[in-house]
Protein backbone atom coordinates (compact mmCIF):
# COMPACT_ATOMS: atom_id res chain seq x y z
CA UNK A 1 0.00 0.00 0.00
CA UNK A 2 2.57 2.42 0.76
CA UNK A 3 4.58 1.14 -1.99
CA UNK A 4 1.96 2.01 -3.63
CA UNK A 5 1.84 5.32 -2.90
CA UNK A 6 5.81 5.92 -2.94
CA UNK A 7 5.56 5.02 -6.70
CA UNK A 8 3.25 7.57 -7.77
CA UNK A 9 4.82 10.10 -5.62
CA UNK A 10 8.31 9.30 -7.15
CA UNK A 11 6.63 9.59 -10.62
CA UNK A 12 5.19 12.59 -10.30
CA UNK A 13 7.87 14.28 -8.81
CA UNK A 14 10.42 12.99 -11.56
CA UNK A 15 7.97 13.94 -14.30
CA UNK A 16 7.98 17.88 -12.46
CA UNK A 17 11.64 17.75 -12.56
CA UNK A 18 12.13 16.51 -15.95
CA UNK A 19 8.87 20.28 -16.99
CA UNK A 20 9.32 22.43 -14.30
CA UNK A 21 7.02 24.89 -15.80
CA UNK A 22 3.99 23.63 -14.85
CA UNK A 23 5.47 23.99 -11.03
CA UNK A 24 7.00 27.26 -12.02
CA UNK A 25 3.98 29.03 -13.16
CA UNK A 26 1.22 29.12 -10.03
CA UNK A 27 4.33 30.26 -8.21
CA UNK A 28 5.45 33.56 -10.25
CA UNK A 29 1.46 34.11 -10.41
CA UNK A 30 2.20 34.30 -6.31
CA UNK A 31 5.01 36.72 -6.46
CA UNK A 32 3.71 38.54 -9.55
CA UNK A 33 -0.26 39.22 -7.99
CA UNK A 34 1.50 40.70 -4.89
CA UNK A 35 3.76 42.27 -6.40
CA UNK A 36 1.35 44.30 -8.21
CA UNK A 37 -0.41 45.36 -5.25
CA UNK A 38 1.82 47.97 -3.94
CA UNK A 39 2.26 49.60 -7.14
CA UNK A 40 -1.91 49.30 -7.66
CA UNK A 41 -3.09 50.50 -4.43
CA UNK A 42 -0.15 52.46 -2.97
CA UNK A 43 3.61 51.98 -2.00
CA UNK A 44 2.49 53.18 1.39
CA UNK A 45 3.92 51.02 3.88
CA UNK A 46 0.82 51.79 6.66
CA UNK A 47 -1.89 51.05 4.33
CA UNK A 48 -0.34 47.82 2.41
CA UNK A 49 0.80 46.43 5.75
CA UNK A 50 -3.37 46.21 6.72
CA UNK A 51 -3.90 44.40 3.87
CA UNK A 52 -1.11 42.35 3.88
CA UNK A 53 -2.91 39.26 5.41
CA UNK A 54 -5.62 39.38 2.97
CA UNK A 55 -3.72 39.85 -0.10
CA UNK A 56 -1.32 37.01 0.36
CA UNK A 57 -3.73 34.20 0.90
CA UNK A 58 -6.07 35.43 -1.82
CA UNK A 59 -2.34 35.18 -3.63
CA UNK A 60 -2.25 32.01 -2.31
CA UNK A 61 -5.57 30.61 -2.64
CA UNK A 62 -5.68 31.38 -6.24
CA UNK A 63 -2.33 29.68 -6.77
CA UNK A 64 -3.61 26.92 -5.61
CA UNK A 65 -6.46 26.63 -7.70
CA UNK A 66 -4.38 27.20 -11.24
CA UNK A 67 -2.23 23.89 -10.02
CA UNK A 68 -5.25 22.15 -9.24
CA UNK A 69 -6.63 21.32 -13.11
CA UNK A 70 -3.41 19.29 -13.93
CA UNK A 71 -3.69 16.89 -11.01
CA UNK A 72 -5.72 14.36 -12.47
CA UNK A 73 -5.63 15.74 -16.31
CA UNK A 74 -2.33 14.39 -17.98
CA UNK A 75 -3.02 10.90 -15.86
CA UNK A 76 -6.43 10.44 -17.67
CA UNK A 77 -5.67 11.66 -20.87
CA UNK A 78 -2.69 9.15 -21.40
CA UNK A 79 -4.33 6.38 -20.15
CA UNK A 80 -2.23 6.21 -16.89
CA UNK A 81 -5.30 6.43 -14.91
CA UNK A 82 -6.71 3.61 -15.90
CA UNK A 83 -3.67 1.65 -14.98
CA UNK A 84 -3.35 3.33 -11.70
CA UNK A 85 -7.04 2.61 -11.40
CA UNK A 86 -7.14 -1.34 -12.29
CA UNK A 87 -3.68 -1.19 -9.45
CA UNK A 88 -5.72 -3.85 -6.76
CA UNK A 89 -5.08 -0.99 -4.07
CA UNK A 90 -7.56 1.37 -2.54
CA UNK A 91 -7.95 4.55 -4.85
CA UNK A 92 -7.84 7.03 -1.41
CA UNK A 93 -4.16 6.33 -1.48
CA UNK A 94 -3.60 7.27 -4.92
CA UNK A 95 -5.52 10.38 -3.98
CA UNK A 96 -3.91 10.58 -1.42
CA UNK A 97 -0.14 10.59 -3.47
CA UNK A 98 -1.48 13.49 -5.69
CA UNK A 99 -3.00 15.39 -3.03
CA UNK A 100 0.89 15.24 -1.27
CA UNK A 101 2.87 15.63 -4.75
CA UNK A 102 0.34 18.87 -5.40
CA UNK A 103 1.33 20.41 -2.17
CA UNK A 104 4.73 19.85 -2.43
CA UNK A 105 4.66 21.84 -5.98
CA UNK A 106 2.48 24.30 -4.69
CA UNK A 107 1.40 24.61 -1.29
CA UNK A 108 5.11 24.63 0.25
CA UNK A 109 6.89 26.43 -1.91
CA UNK A 110 4.16 29.34 -1.21
CA UNK A 111 4.92 28.89 2.69
CA UNK A 112 8.95 29.51 2.03
CA UNK A 113 8.20 32.28 -0.53
CA UNK A 114 5.88 34.14 2.11
CA UNK A 115 8.20 35.64 4.10
CA UNK A 116 9.65 37.28 0.21
CA UNK A 117 6.00 38.35 -0.32
CA UNK A 118 4.70 39.73 3.31
CA UNK A 119 8.44 42.27 3.42
CA UNK A 120 7.02 43.59 -0.30
CA UNK A 121 3.67 44.14 1.45
CA UNK A 122 5.36 45.49 5.16
CA UNK A 123 3.98 42.97 7.09
CA UNK A 124 4.55 43.32 10.50
CA UNK A 125 7.08 41.69 11.59
CA UNK A 126 5.86 39.81 14.19
CA UNK A 127 2.97 38.44 12.78
CA UNK A 128 5.55 36.70 9.71
CA UNK A 129 5.40 33.36 11.60
CA UNK A 130 1.47 33.24 12.26
CA UNK A 131 1.24 33.69 8.15
CA UNK A 132 4.09 31.12 7.42
CA UNK A 133 2.01 28.86 9.92
CA UNK A 134 -1.13 29.44 8.53
CA UNK A 135 -0.16 28.71 5.14
CA UNK A 136 0.71 25.67 6.23
CA UNK A 137 -2.17 24.27 7.60
CA UNK A 138 -4.25 26.42 5.16
CA UNK A 139 -2.51 24.87 2.28
CA UNK A 140 -2.99 21.09 2.52
CA UNK A 141 -6.34 21.57 3.33
CA UNK A 142 -6.91 23.73 -0.32
CA UNK A 143 -4.64 20.67 -2.08
CA UNK A 144 -7.29 18.04 -0.45
CA UNK A 145 -10.75 19.82 -1.17
CA UNK A 146 -9.35 20.83 -4.44
CA UNK A 147 -8.75 17.00 -5.37
CA UNK A 148 -12.09 16.20 -5.20
CA UNK A 149 -13.28 19.20 -7.83
CA UNK A 150 -10.37 17.93 -9.78
CA UNK A 151 -11.64 14.57 -9.54
CA UNK A 152 -15.01 15.60 -10.82
CA UNK A 153 -14.46 17.21 -13.62
CA UNK A 154 -11.76 14.00 -14.92
CA UNK A 155 -12.59 13.92 -18.76
CA UNK A 156 -14.11 17.27 -19.23
CA UNK A 157 -12.47 19.46 -21.25
CA UNK A 158 -11.59 23.09 -20.63
CA UNK A 159 -12.54 22.40 -16.65
CA UNK A 160 -10.71 24.76 -15.36
CA UNK A 161 -13.42 27.25 -14.39
CA UNK A 162 -15.38 24.61 -13.35
CA UNK A 163 -12.95 23.66 -11.33
CA UNK A 164 -12.88 26.98 -9.73
CA UNK A 165 -16.33 26.86 -9.20
CA UNK A 166 -17.22 23.69 -7.12
CA UNK A 167 -13.90 24.37 -5.23
CA UNK A 168 -14.16 27.50 -4.57
CA UNK A 169 -17.17 28.10 -2.11
CA UNK A 170 -15.14 25.71 0.24
CA UNK A 171 -11.68 27.67 0.30
CA UNK A 172 -13.75 30.41 1.71
CA UNK A 173 -13.25 29.11 5.10
CA UNK A 174 -9.71 28.92 4.82
CA UNK A 175 -9.28 32.08 3.77
CA UNK A 176 -11.14 33.51 6.70
CA UNK A 177 -9.35 32.22 9.13
CA UNK A 178 -6.40 32.26 7.45
CA UNK A 179 -6.30 36.23 7.04
CA UNK A 180 -7.96 36.29 10.45
CA UNK A 181 -5.09 35.04 11.98
CA UNK A 182 -2.48 37.04 10.61
CA UNK A 183 -4.67 40.48 11.04
CA UNK A 184 -4.79 39.43 15.06
CA UNK A 185 -1.07 38.19 15.01
CA UNK A 186 -0.42 41.73 13.45
CA UNK A 187 -2.31 43.38 16.10
CA UNK A 188 -0.78 41.39 18.93
CA UNK A 189 -3.97 39.52 19.84
CA UNK A 190 -3.68 35.74 20.59
CA UNK A 191 -4.15 33.42 17.05
CA UNK A 192 -3.92 29.95 18.78
CA UNK A 193 -7.99 29.71 18.61
CA UNK A 194 -7.96 30.41 14.67
CA UNK A 195 -5.51 27.79 13.97
CA UNK A 196 -6.71 25.87 15.90
CA UNK A 197 -9.73 26.16 13.78
CA UNK A 198 -7.45 25.67 10.67
CA UNK A 199 -5.84 22.44 12.05
CA UNK A 200 -9.55 21.52 12.16
CA UNK A 201 -10.07 21.60 9.00
CA UNK A 202 -7.36 20.22 7.66
CA UNK A 203 -8.05 16.75 9.97
CA UNK A 204 -11.67 17.12 8.47
CA UNK A 205 -10.44 17.20 5.15
CA UNK A 206 -8.01 14.60 5.29
CA UNK A 207 -11.10 12.21 6.62
CA UNK A 208 -13.51 12.78 3.57
CA UNK A 209 -11.84 14.20 0.93
CA UNK A 210 -9.38 11.09 -0.38
CA UNK A 211 -12.80 9.42 -0.25
CA UNK A 212 -15.00 11.55 -2.26
CA UNK A 213 -12.09 12.09 -4.39
CA UNK A 214 -11.78 8.61 -5.76
CA UNK A 215 -15.37 7.57 -5.66
CA UNK A 216 -15.35 10.91 -7.88
CA UNK A 217 -12.32 9.76 -9.95
CA UNK A 218 -14.14 6.31 -10.35
CA UNK A 219 -17.56 7.74 -11.62
CA UNK A 220 -15.43 10.28 -14.20
CA UNK A 221 -13.74 7.15 -15.59
CA UNK A 222 -16.22 4.87 -16.06
CA UNK A 223 -17.84 7.43 -18.25
CA UNK A 224 -14.62 8.41 -20.19
CA UNK B 1 -5.13 -40.79 -21.23
CA UNK B 2 -7.69 -38.59 -19.61
CA UNK B 3 -6.56 -35.21 -19.82
CA UNK B 4 -8.06 -32.33 -16.85
CA UNK B 5 -10.36 -28.85 -17.84
CA UNK B 6 -7.77 -26.59 -17.86
CA UNK B 7 -10.19 -23.64 -15.06
CA UNK B 8 -12.24 -20.99 -16.18
CA UNK B 9 -10.40 -17.76 -15.46
CA UNK B 10 -12.78 -15.39 -17.16
CA UNK B 11 -16.79 -16.01 -17.11
CA UNK B 12 -19.00 -13.41 -19.31
CA UNK B 13 -22.54 -14.25 -18.86
CA UNK B 14 -25.59 -12.32 -20.94
CA UNK B 15 -23.68 -8.98 -21.05
CA UNK B 16 -24.66 -6.00 -22.70
CA UNK B 17 -23.20 -3.30 -23.75
CA UNK B 18 -25.09 0.29 -24.11
CA UNK B 19 -23.07 3.23 -24.81
CA UNK B 20 -24.07 6.81 -25.05
CA UNK B 21 -28.22 5.44 -25.35
CA UNK B 22 -26.75 3.30 -28.16
CA UNK B 23 -27.22 -0.88 -27.88
CA UNK B 24 -23.82 -1.95 -28.74
CA UNK B 25 -23.98 -5.73 -28.37
CA UNK B 26 -25.80 -7.89 -26.07
CA UNK B 27 -26.18 -11.23 -24.64
CA UNK B 28 -22.74 -11.79 -24.61
CA UNK B 29 -21.84 -15.25 -23.41
CA UNK B 30 -18.56 -16.76 -23.18
CA UNK B 31 -15.67 -18.29 -20.72
CA UNK B 32 -12.22 -18.12 -20.87
CA UNK B 33 -10.16 -21.49 -20.04
CA UNK B 34 -6.50 -20.85 -19.29
CA UNK B 35 -4.29 -21.61 -22.58
CA UNK B 36 -6.99 -19.99 -25.13
CA UNK B 37 -6.43 -16.99 -26.76
CA UNK B 38 -9.86 -15.04 -27.90
CA UNK B 39 -10.20 -12.50 -30.94
CA UNK B 40 -12.67 -9.72 -30.64
CA UNK B 41 -13.41 -8.90 -33.88
CA UNK B 42 -16.02 -6.22 -35.41
CA UNK B 43 -16.54 -3.10 -37.49
CA UNK B 44 -15.23 0.12 -36.34
CA UNK B 45 -17.53 1.25 -33.56
CA UNK B 46 -19.03 -2.40 -32.81
CA UNK B 47 -18.25 -2.28 -28.83
CA UNK B 48 -14.60 -4.21 -29.39
CA UNK B 49 -12.75 -1.28 -26.80
CA UNK B 50 -16.02 -1.23 -24.74
CA UNK B 51 -15.85 -5.08 -24.06
CA UNK B 52 -12.79 -5.07 -23.37
CA UNK B 53 -13.05 -2.34 -21.18
CA UNK B 54 -15.88 -4.02 -18.93
CA UNK B 55 -13.77 -7.27 -18.61
CA UNK B 56 -11.31 -4.92 -17.57
CA UNK B 57 -14.10 -3.64 -14.79
CA UNK B 58 -13.00 0.01 -16.61
CA UNK B 59 -16.80 0.56 -17.52
CA UNK B 60 -19.80 -0.45 -15.78
CA UNK B 61 -21.73 -3.64 -16.25
CA UNK B 62 -25.30 -2.76 -16.43
CA UNK B 63 -26.33 -5.61 -17.62
CA UNK B 64 -25.00 -9.87 -17.47
CA UNK B 65 -22.30 -10.61 -15.20
CA UNK B 66 -18.81 -10.83 -15.53
CA UNK B 67 -16.76 -12.90 -13.27
CA UNK B 68 -13.47 -14.24 -12.81
CA UNK B 69 -13.93 -18.08 -11.08
CA UNK B 70 -10.09 -17.78 -10.36
CA UNK B 71 -8.03 -14.85 -8.33
CA UNK B 72 -8.93 -11.77 -10.84
CA UNK B 73 -5.11 -10.33 -12.36
CA UNK B 74 -5.18 -8.61 -15.07
CA UNK B 75 -2.80 -7.30 -17.31
CA UNK B 76 -4.41 -4.25 -19.59
CA UNK B 77 -3.10 -2.36 -21.79
CA UNK B 78 -5.36 -0.34 -23.34
CA UNK B 79 -5.64 1.78 -26.73
CA UNK B 80 -4.03 5.09 -24.92
CA UNK B 81 -0.89 3.48 -23.24
CA UNK B 82 -0.44 4.75 -20.30
CA UNK B 83 3.12 6.09 -20.83
CA UNK B 84 4.29 9.30 -19.67
CA UNK B 85 5.95 11.11 -22.31
CA UNK B 86 8.66 12.95 -20.07
CA UNK B 87 9.91 9.58 -18.97
CA UNK B 88 12.40 7.52 -20.57
CA UNK B 89 11.02 3.50 -21.16
CA UNK B 90 12.88 2.28 -18.29
CA UNK B 91 11.37 5.14 -16.04
CA UNK B 92 8.08 4.39 -17.42
CA UNK B 93 8.11 0.33 -17.05
CA UNK B 94 9.57 1.15 -13.42
CA UNK B 95 6.13 3.23 -12.39
CA UNK B 96 3.36 0.38 -14.01
CA UNK B 97 5.13 -2.50 -12.70
CA UNK B 98 5.09 -1.02 -9.51
CA UNK B 99 1.93 -0.69 -9.00
CA UNK B 100 1.21 -4.60 -9.19
CA UNK B 101 4.59 -6.56 -9.40
CA UNK B 102 7.60 -4.56 -8.77
CA UNK B 103 10.84 -4.92 -10.97
CA UNK B 104 14.23 -4.24 -11.21
CA UNK B 105 16.56 -2.68 -13.59
CA UNK B 106 17.90 -6.18 -15.03
CA UNK B 107 14.57 -7.09 -15.81
CA UNK B 108 13.13 -4.40 -17.46
CA UNK B 109 16.09 -3.88 -19.69
CA UNK B 110 16.22 -7.61 -20.68
CA UNK B 111 11.89 -7.09 -21.28
CA UNK B 112 12.63 -3.81 -23.51
CA UNK B 113 15.55 -6.40 -24.90
CA UNK B 114 12.70 -8.93 -25.86
CA UNK B 115 10.94 -6.54 -27.38
CA UNK B 116 13.50 -5.10 -29.95
CA UNK B 117 14.62 -2.07 -27.83
CA UNK B 118 17.88 -2.49 -26.72
CA UNK B 119 19.67 0.49 -26.90
CA UNK B 120 16.74 2.64 -26.07
CA UNK B 121 16.29 2.33 -22.42
CA UNK B 122 16.91 5.74 -21.50
CA UNK B 123 15.52 7.27 -24.52
CA UNK B 124 12.44 9.75 -23.66
CA UNK B 125 9.50 8.19 -24.71
CA UNK B 126 8.16 11.35 -26.43
CA UNK B 127 11.31 10.68 -28.76
CA UNK B 128 10.07 7.47 -29.72
CA UNK B 129 7.97 6.33 -32.87
CA UNK B 130 4.43 5.20 -32.64
CA UNK B 131 5.55 1.33 -33.10
CA UNK B 132 8.36 2.09 -30.42
CA UNK B 133 5.84 3.65 -28.15
CA UNK B 134 3.78 0.19 -28.18
CA UNK B 135 6.54 -1.94 -27.78
CA UNK B 136 7.59 -0.11 -24.48
CA UNK B 137 4.04 -0.51 -22.95
CA UNK B 138 3.83 -4.81 -24.60
CA UNK B 139 7.42 -4.90 -23.00
CA UNK B 140 5.20 -5.20 -19.53
CA UNK B 141 3.44 -8.56 -21.31
CA UNK B 142 7.40 -9.77 -19.97
CA UNK B 143 7.62 -7.81 -16.75
CA UNK B 144 3.68 -8.89 -15.20
CA UNK B 145 2.62 -12.34 -14.09
CA UNK B 146 -0.85 -11.92 -14.69
CA UNK B 147 -2.70 -15.16 -15.94
CA UNK B 148 -5.05 -13.23 -18.14
CA UNK B 149 -4.44 -10.35 -20.73
CA UNK B 150 -6.34 -8.01 -21.80
CA UNK B 151 -5.28 -6.20 -24.76
CA UNK B 152 -6.82 -3.74 -27.30
CA UNK B 153 -5.40 -3.69 -30.02
CA UNK B 154 -1.54 -4.79 -30.10
CA UNK B 155 -0.74 -4.80 -33.51
CA UNK B 156 -1.31 -1.14 -34.10
CA UNK B 157 1.45 0.45 -35.65
CA UNK B 158 3.70 -2.80 -35.52
CA UNK B 159 6.10 -3.98 -38.45
CA UNK B 160 5.45 -7.25 -39.71
CA UNK B 161 8.20 -8.65 -37.51
CA UNK B 162 7.15 -6.93 -34.69
CA UNK B 163 3.73 -8.95 -35.34
CA UNK B 164 5.66 -12.05 -35.81
CA UNK B 165 7.59 -11.31 -32.56
CA UNK B 166 3.97 -11.05 -31.09
CA UNK B 167 2.63 -13.83 -31.53
CA UNK B 168 5.50 -15.69 -30.13
CA UNK B 169 4.91 -13.91 -26.93
CA UNK B 170 1.26 -14.78 -27.47
CA UNK B 171 2.20 -18.66 -27.11
CA UNK B 172 4.65 -18.60 -25.05
CA UNK B 173 2.27 -17.19 -22.40
CA UNK B 174 -0.76 -19.46 -23.85
CA UNK B 175 1.50 -22.61 -22.91
CA UNK B 176 2.50 -21.38 -19.82
CA UNK B 177 -1.39 -21.29 -18.66
CA UNK B 178 -2.27 -17.93 -19.31
CA UNK B 179 -4.85 -16.80 -21.12
CA UNK B 180 -5.92 -13.71 -23.64
CA UNK B 181 -8.36 -11.83 -25.35
CA UNK B 182 -7.25 -9.16 -27.92
CA UNK B 183 -9.09 -6.93 -30.37
CA UNK B 184 -7.68 -6.39 -33.51
CA UNK B 185 -8.49 -6.28 -37.42
CA UNK B 186 -5.51 -8.50 -38.56
CA UNK B 187 -5.83 -12.14 -37.96
CA UNK B 188 -3.58 -13.96 -35.98
CA UNK B 189 -1.17 -17.21 -37.71
CA UNK B 190 -1.68 -18.73 -34.17
CA UNK B 191 -3.86 -22.33 -33.58
CA UNK B 192 -6.94 -22.51 -31.91
CA UNK B 193 -7.72 -18.34 -31.91
CA UNK B 194 -11.76 -18.63 -30.80
CA UNK B 195 -13.15 -15.68 -31.79
CA UNK B 196 -15.80 -13.12 -30.67
CA UNK B 197 -17.35 -11.57 -33.38
CA UNK B 198 -19.22 -8.60 -32.39
CA UNK B 199 -21.15 -7.59 -35.82
CA UNK B 200 -22.73 -11.22 -36.02
CA UNK B 201 -23.95 -10.88 -32.58
CA UNK B 202 -25.71 -7.57 -33.45
CA UNK B 203 -27.55 -9.22 -36.61
CA UNK B 204 -28.69 -12.19 -34.26
CA UNK B 205 -30.09 -9.82 -31.37
CA UNK B 206 -31.73 -7.96 -34.75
Amino acid sequence: MMSFMFAIIRRDLLLVMRYPAEMLNPLMFFVLVVALFPLGISPEASLLSQVAAGIVWVAALLATLLALDILFKADFADGSLEQLLMAHQPTWILVLAKVIVHWLISGLPLVLLSPLVASMLFLPAEALPTLMFSLLVGTPTLSLFGAVGAALVTGVKNAGMLISLLVLPLYIPVLIFGTGAVAAAAQGLPVSGYLAYMAAMLIFALMITPWAAAMALKVGQMQG
Amino acid sequence: MQLTTPPILLQVAQLACERDERCLFSGLQFSVRAGEIWHVKGPNGSGKTSLLRQLAGLLPVDKGDISFPAEKSLLYIGHKLALKEQLTANENLAWLTALSTPSTDQQRYSALAKVGLRGFEESLVAQLSAGQKRRVALARLHLQTAPLWLLDEPLTAMDQEGIKDQQGWFSEHLKKGGAMVFTSHQDLTIDGVKVIDLSTLEEARV
